[in-house]
């Protein structure tokens, strides 16, 4: 008897120390919102938005940094896309189970870890200096495209199993071609959760700053870029940039910013929510 | 001489739709078919028995080289169809499906249209022709008795439709590539008794124009629809006779124990 009295009481304090660890994190996650959107809120406006830097904090905006995440965003998934998609069809579908193939299996899962600064020294490296990019858009965007191309690979892979050995056998049964499987029946089935995995690895990296920041992306840039070889700076610098300004304007206005950030990687994630649960409903 | 020799062999041919010769499988080291000649005659059904892991499904796989992307997979032998070795260097795999239809144990409909299902196999190979295609999906639909059912919904998934259905749809998107020889793999073994009537129905008219192999469990439904049944038992063929004779009168002992349901 004693013992199920116990058992109950553990079971109990467990579901409360789980209750506390949950709330803890966002708890934390609210506060931090919270002061953010009190220091920033009442600065956002359009023309915080559309204005250029300024050494004046109350005339400075967020216009060249927010053009410039939209431009690393666009060529980052372009670049990362294609490259990321083929990759993993051709480890789920094509090759056959080798050490090759294991090997190259445990590698893009390292390279999932590496940590970011590692990927900005590479893409100085590569990018900036020996391919003679330098501070662009392009050097940036690549770099990123690195960085986030395990995540994009692992998520392909990930979808491409979920679809059912069952529709391979039928499209294989028809006479249809490793190819034709694959682009007609695989990626149109898992379209969904590769999108997931996709959205979520650019709200990843338009977060990103230190690779950038390596690569020397700029802290003031006059203009937004008009051609990928332009230099250019993202929002996460600007926030950093002002942050580490002694007068309080600029903290308002990295605030400011922080929201601007916040809810572009929400809307991201919310997409990313929305084509998961339609991909899932489209399953069953 | 030579020419009776050649009239002979081409009834021969006629009549043996698909041939095994001394074939062989292995799973890497794990010999899974031992040593099997078979003939398979031409618009007959020959149904496949025995108990679950003899072989029975791999080789039945053999006839359209589905084995082929198996991890491991080895063959040794010949598998003959109409009198040409499938297994040759330059055979296309592809074409040859075309040829050799299969429905699979669980209905497997695309995540797709019915209208999708049915013209994929056609549509892969290239015909665009949207007329065509609508003819060929109505009538292959008709051929399994399920265009009054789904003709208003031609248009939306064919997941919404029953099990018994699906796998009739299965079917359809078969026949639409016009093969002459379909494999079915326990077709109705996840169906419900008044679906797998229907299937069982409809096997037996495609027939006239099919020849049929079916790997069956139910020892019931091979001696209802089919001419022919082999038994298998552990990578080998064990007896393989008319239908009525194997059920009544079988020669060897460990057929009757099977069919009496002493073991397996």
């Amino acid at each position: 008897m004693n013992n199920i009295r116990t058992n109950r009481l553990k079971d109990q304090a467990f579901k409360f120390w789980g209750i506390a660890c949950t709330f803890l994190g966002l708890i934390l996650l609210t506060i931090f919102i919270g002061s953010i959107l009190i220091d920033g809120l009442q600065r956002i406006d359009w023309d915080f938005i559309t204005s250029l830097p300024s050494r004046k904090a109350e005339r400075a905006g967020i216009y060249t940094a927010l053009m410039g995440s939209v431009w690393i965003l666009v060529f980052t998934t372009i670049i990362a896309l294609p490259l990321g998609i083929a990759a993993a069809i051709y480890l789920e579908e094509y090759a056959k189970e080798s050490r090759l193939s294991s090997l190259l299996e445990i590698n893009i899962s390292n390279l999932a870890g590496v940590p970011s600064i590692i990927y900005g020294l590479l893409g100085l490296e590569v990018f900036v200096r020996i391919m003679e990019m330098g501070a662009s858009v392009l050097a940036g965007s690549f770099t990123l495209a690195l960085l986030i191309l395990p995540i994009v690979i692992v998520a392909t892979r990930e979808s491409l199993k979920a679809v059912p050995k069952s529709i391979r056998d039928a499209s294989f049964a028809l006479g249809a071609s490793k190819w034709q499987t694959v682009s007609q029946q695989l990626l149109p089935a898992s379209f969904g959760g590769i999108l997931t995995g996709v959205i979520l690895a650019l709200s990843r990296a338009v977060g990103e700053t230190a690779p950038l920041i390596v690569i020397g992306a700029l802290a003031y840039v006059p203009f937004a870029p008009e051609s990928p070889m332009d230099e250019f700076s993202v929002l996460p610098i600007q926030i950093f940039n002002w942050i580490s300004r002694p007068k309080h304007g600029f903290e308002v206005n990295a605030a400011a910013a922080i929201i601007v950030l916040l809810l572009i990687t929400f809307i991201l994630n919310g997409i990313a929510v929305y084509f998961r649960n339609r991909w899932q409903s489209k399953l069953k | 001489m030579k020419e009776n020799k050649d009239i002979l062999d081409k009834t021969l041919k006629r009549k043996h739709k698909l041939q095994a010769k001394d074939v062989k499988v292995f799973y890497d080291d794990f010999m899974a078919i031992k040593g099997i000649d078979m003939n398979i005659r031409a618009n007959k059904i020959t149904a496949f028995i025995g108990p679950s892991g003899c072989g029975k499904s791999t080789f039945l796989r053999l006839f359209n080289r589905m084995n082929d992307y198996v991890d491991g997979f080895r063959m040794e032998g010949e598998i003959l169809i109409d009198g040409e070795n499938i297994y040759k260097k330059k055979v296309n795999v592809e074409q040859l499906r075309k040829q050799v239809g299969m429905v699979f144990q669980k209905p497997n409909p695309f995540p797709k249209s019915i209208y999708e299902n049915v013209a994929y196999g056609l549509k892969i190979q290239g015909i665009k022709d949207k007329a065509f295609l609508k003819d060929k999906v109505e009538e292959s639909l008709k051929q399994v008795g399920l265009w009054n059912e789904v003709k208003e919904d031609i248009n939306k998934s064919a997941l919404a439709l029953s099990g018994g259905q699906q796998q009739r749809l299965c079917i359809a998107r078969t026949l639409a590539v016009e093969p002459s020889i379909i494999l079915m793999d326990e077709p109705t073994s996840a169906l419900d008794p008044i679906s797998t009537a229907k299937i069982e129905e409809l096997i037996y008219q495609l027939k006239e124009k099919y020849t049929i192999v079916i790997v069956t469990h139910n020892m019931q439904q091979a001696g209802r629809i089919s001419d022919y049944t082999a038994f298998f038992y552990m990578g080998e063929l064990i007896e393989y006779d008319k239908s009525k004779k194997l059920f009544t009168n079988p020669e060897k002992q460990q057929t009757e124990n099977y069919i009496t349901g002493r073991f397996g």
